[in-house]
C-alpha cells in the first residue's frame, strides 16, 4: 500500500497547469462559448504536442502506453480550467476501445490517427443520449445493441441540441447499421462498451474534483478582497463554513477517484463499483462547490458577464452525464446489497 | 502508486484476524463507561498486551510491535471488523502517548508508555473546563511553582471514564500575565494524590464515566511536567492534530459501521428505495474516508505533518458517523426507540461534533490554516 503519484506524475501535472493557465483563459473559454467548433483555436495540437492526447495509446501507434493513473491528475487539470476541449472524449474513452477493436483495419488506421490528433473519434454510447462535439468528429464509434460500428460522420445523421454550457455542443445520433460499420459483435462488444462507460464515467469524476476545486479558488479569492461592514466577507463564519463544506468534499472526493483510476489500470474485479463512488462523490462535492461559490459571490457571481458560470455549468453537465450520482448510487446497492 | 497490499501487510493482516477470531469475547463485555464495563475492558486490554496487539504502532520497547502506520490501519480494519470491544486505554494510547512522543524525556517514555500499553495505568483527558471548551485557551485552573514541583488548583471536567481512571493530562496556568495561549504549562496528575476529588458524572446515555476532577493544591512533581514549562499550548496542539487526524477514529471502525447498517438492512427487507440509498451511501463515505487516511498514512511515512488538515478528516468521520447511525435509525422503525445497540450507538455519535473541538472550531480551523481566509 503505496498511496503517492511518482514524482514524473506530479511534474507532469504542474507542466499541464501552466500551459492551461496560459492558453486556456476565462477570455478563451468565453470565445469558445460563441464560436461555432465551442473550441479554443490551436489548443488541440498543443496538447497533443504534451502528449496527453495520445497517453493512453499504445507505443506502436504514436501513443505514450500509460494507464489512468497517469492520466487522472491531467484530467484533474482539465476540469480545473474547465478545458473546452475533448480530452475525456478522446484519452479516456475512444483510445482505449479503439486499441481494443484494433484488429480491425480501420479501427487501427483511426487509432493511430486519432493518437497523433490529426483525426476524432468520438463513442456514442446507448446510455448517453448525447454527444459533446460530434460536429468535429471524423467517425463515430457507435454502440448498437451488442454490436460495435465505427462510422464515419458523412453518414451519420446528427440532431444538435443546446447544453446549458455553451461550450459543449450536443448531438443526438442517428445512422444506419450495416456490415461495412461493423466493428465488433456480441459479448465482446458488450463488455467494451460497459468498460468504456466505466471510464468516461471515472473521467468525469476527475473532471469534477478539477471543477469544484475551482470554484472554491475562486470563492476564497473574492471573500477576501470583497468588503462588507468594514470587513473582507471572508472573515465572516457564515461565509468561511460553506466553503469548508465545499472544500471537504473535494478532498474526499479525490481519494476515491484516484482509487478508481487505479482499480481501472489494474483491471481490479471491482473497478465499477469503484468508479460508481467516485462519480457518486464527486458529482455531488462538485455541485455544492458550485452551489456555495455562487452564493459567496453573490449578486456578481449570478451576472452572465462573470467568469463563474462557465465553471458551474460544466459542473452541471458533467454532473449529470456519464451516470448521476443517485444512478451511480444505486450501483453501488446493487453491489452492496444485492438490489437496484 | 500501489494499491494493494504487499504480502506481508498481508500476512500481517491473517495474524491478526486469526488471533482476533480465536480472542474476541463471544458476547459483548458492559458498557466500558459503566464501573463493572470498564473493569471487564482492563481484562481484555491485558489479554490484547500479552499478544503483543495493544499498541502495535509503537516502538518494541515501550509495548508495541514496530508496525507501520499502514500495518496499524490493517489492524484497525480487523480489530472492528472482528466486533472486539471498544479501547478504554483509548485516551492514553492515542491522546498522552502521541504528546509523549513529541515531547517526553526518555525517563518519562520509558516509565509511562509501557504502563499505557498494559492497561496498567489509564488516563483520561483533562482539559475543558467549566468556562473553557471551544476556548480552550481560557482555561482557569492554575499552578504555582514549589520546591521540587507545583501546586495545583482548579477544576477540570467532561474527562471520559475519568471516574475510573488513574491519571488526567492536560495544560494549567502558570504564568498568569502572559496572553492566553502562552504561559500554560502540560500537567500529567496521578487522581490518587492527596488534594484531588473525583466526582462522576452521566452522559447522555446514562453510563456514568464522565467525571469533574477537583484540584486542590495536588503536588505534581518537575518530573510530570510534559514538554516545557509555559509551552503547554504547543504539547496541546500535538495531541490534537492526533485526536482529529489519523489515530482517533480509523476508518477501519466506519467500514465495520457500514458493514452492519447492510446487515441490517437485508434483515429489514426496507421497502423504501431512499433507505437503500442512504445505505450506499454510507458504504461510499466509509470508502472515502479509508482512501483519505491512506493517502493521509502515505504522507506522514513521508515524513509530513497531518497539520490542521487533520480538523478536515475530523469533521469528516464525525458528521460521517451521525449519518450511518440515523440511517441506522430510520431502517429500524419504531425499533429505534428500544434503548440498544443502535440508539446507544447514535447517543455516542452525536458526542462527535462535539468532543475534540467542536465542528464549528474545526471549520474556523480549516478556514483560517487551509483556506487561507482572514480571522477578522
Amino acid at each position: 500500500m503505496h498511496f503517492v503519484f511518482t514524482e514524473q506524475q506530479r511534474l507532469s501535472q504542474r507542466t499541464l497547469r501552466e500551459l492551461l493557465d496560459k492558453d486556456c483563459t476565462a477570455a478563451e473559454l468565453r470565445a469558445a462559448w460563441s464560436n461555432a467548433s465551442g473550441r479554443i483555436a490551436g489548443l488541440w495540437e498543443k496538447l497533443v504536442a504534451f502528449g496527453v492526447v495520445g497517453l493512453t495509446a499504445p507505443p506502436s501507434f504514436g501513443g505514450l502506453g500509460l494507464d489512468e493513473i497517469d492520466l487522472v491528475l491531467l484530467l484533474e487539470e482539465s476540469g480545473r480550467a474547465a478545458l473546452p476541449e475533448p480530452i475525456l472524449e478522446t484519452t479516456a474513452v475512444a483510445i482505449p476501445l479503439l486499441s481494443a477493436l484494433n484488429d480491425h483495419p480501420y479501427c487501427k488506421l483511426m487509432l493511430r490517427r486519432v493518437a497523433g490528433g490529426t483525426a476524432l473519434v468520438l463513442v456514442a454510447l446507448q446510455s448517453r443520449p448525447f454527444v459533446p462535439g460530434a460536429q468535429l468528429a471524423d467517425a463515430l464509434l457507435i454502440q448498437h445493441g451488442d454490436e460495435a460500428h465505427l462510422v464515419p460522420s458523412r453518414e451519420v445523421r446528427l440532431v444538435a441540441e443546446r447544453s446549458v454550457d455553451h461550450a459543449r455542443h450536443l448531438h443526438r445520433v442517428a445512422f444506419v447499421p450495416s456490415e461495412q460499420t461493423r466493428v465488433m459483435a456480441g459479448d465482446a462488444a458488450r463488455e467494451l462498451f460497459e468498460e468504456a462507460f466505466d471510464r468516461g464515467a471515472w473521467a468525469a469524476a476527475a473532471l469534477l474534483v478539477g471543477l469544484g476545486a475551482r470554484l472554491v479558488e475562486m470563492a476564497i479569492a473574492h471573500a477576501k478582497t470583497r468588503e462588507q461592514f468594514g470587513r473582507p466577507i471572508g472573515s465572516f463564519q457564515a461565509v468561511q463554513h460553506q466553503l469548508v463544506d465545499a472544500h471537504l468534499g473535494i478532498a474526499f472526493a479525490r481519494p476515491l477517484v484516484y482509487r478508481a483510476a487505479h482499480s481501472l489500470a489494474r483491471r481490479d474485479p471491482d473497478r465499477s463499483l469503484h468508479v460508481s463512488m467516485a462519480k457518486a462523490f464527486a458529482s455531488e462535492a462538485a455541485w455544492r462547490c458550485a452551489r456555495s461559490a455562487l452564493q459567496v459571490h453573490g449578486a456578481i457571481g449570478y451576472s452572465y458577464e462573470h467568469d463563474l458560470h462557465l465553471w458551474m455549468k460544466r459542473v452541471w453537465a458533467l454532473a449529470a452525464e456519464w451516470g448521476d450520482a443517485a444512478w451511480h448510487r444505486a450501483r453501488v446497492a446493487e453491489a452492496i446489497l444485492g438490489e437496484a | 502508486m500501489d494499491l494493494t497490499f504487499s504480502a506481508a501487510e498481508q500476512a500481517f493482516r491473517a495474524e491478526a484476524r486469526a488471533w482476533l477470531e480465536a480472542n474476541v469475547p463471544k458476547t459483548p463485555l458492559e458498557s466500558g463507561d459503566t464501573r463493572e464495563g470498564f473493569a471487564a475492558h482492563v481484562v481484555w486490554e491485558k489479554r490484547l498486551f500479552d499478544a503483543g496487539w495493544a499498541a502495535v504502532a509503537w516502538p518494541r520497547r515501550y509495548g508495541g510491535r514496530d508496525a507501520s502506520l499502514i500495518e496499524w490501519l490493517i489492524f484497525e480494519e480487523e480489530y472492528w471488523r472482528a466486533g472486539a470491544p471498544s479501547r478504554v486505554t483509548q485516551n492514553g494510547l492515542f491522546l498522552l502517548a502521541p504528546a509523549l512522543f513529541g515531547f517526553g524525556t526518555e525517563e518519562q517514555k520509558e516509565r509511562l508508555l509501557p504502563d499505557i500499553a498494559a492497561a496498567r495505568f489509564l488516563w483520561a483527558q483533562g482539559w475543558s473546563e467549566p468556562n473553557a471548551g471551544s476556548d480552550l485557551a481560557a482555561l482557569r485552573s492554575r499552578a504555582e511553582r514549589v520546591e521540587g514541583g507545583y501546586r495545583l488548583y482548579g477544576q477540570k471536567t467532561w474527562c471520559t471514564r475519568g471516574a475510573f481512571c488513574d491519571g488526567i493530562f492536560g495544560p494549567f496556568r502558570t504564568d498568569p500575565d502572559a496572553p492566553p495561549h502562552k504561559g500554560l504549562t502540560y500537567f500529567l496528575v496521578p487522581l490518587k494524590a492527596p488534594g484531588v476529588s473525583v466526582r462522576g458524572n452521566r452522559r447522555l446515555d446514562g453510563d456514568e464515566g464522565f467525571a469533574e476532577v477537583f484540584l486542590d493544591g495536588v503536588f505534581v512533581p518537575d518530573g510530570d511536567v510534559l514538554g516545557r514549562v509555559n509551552e503547554g499550548w504547543k504539547v496541546a496542539m500535538t495531541t490534537t492534530s492526533s485526536e482529529r487526524g489519523l489515530s482517533l477514529r480509523s476508518p477501519g471502525r466506519f467500514m465495520a459501521t457500514a458493514e452492519r447498517l447492510a446487515e441490517l438492512h437485508r434483515s429489514r427487507r426496507a421497502a423504501d428505495p431512499g433507505l437503500c440509498d442512504r445505505v450506499a451511501r454510507a458504504f461510499i463515505q466509509a470508502e472515502a474516508y479509508r482512501w483519505f487516511t491512506f493517502e493521509c498514512a502515505a504522507r506522514m511515512a513521508n515524513g509530513q505533518d497531518p497539520g490542521p488538515e487533520s480538523s478536515l478528516s475530523k469533521l469528516f468521520w464525525s458528521e460521517m458517523d451521525l449519518a450511518m447511525h440515523e440511517t441506522a435509525l430510520a431502517l429500524l422503525g419504531p425499533s429505534a426507540e428500544l434503548e440498544e445497540a443502535w440508539m446507544k450507538g447514535y447517543q455516542f455519535a452525536l458526542a462527535g461534533p462535539i468532543y475534540a473541538g467542536t465542528n464549528e472550531i474545526q471549520r474556523n480551523i480549516v478556514a483560517e490554516r487551509v483556506l487561507g481566509l482572514p480571522r477578522k
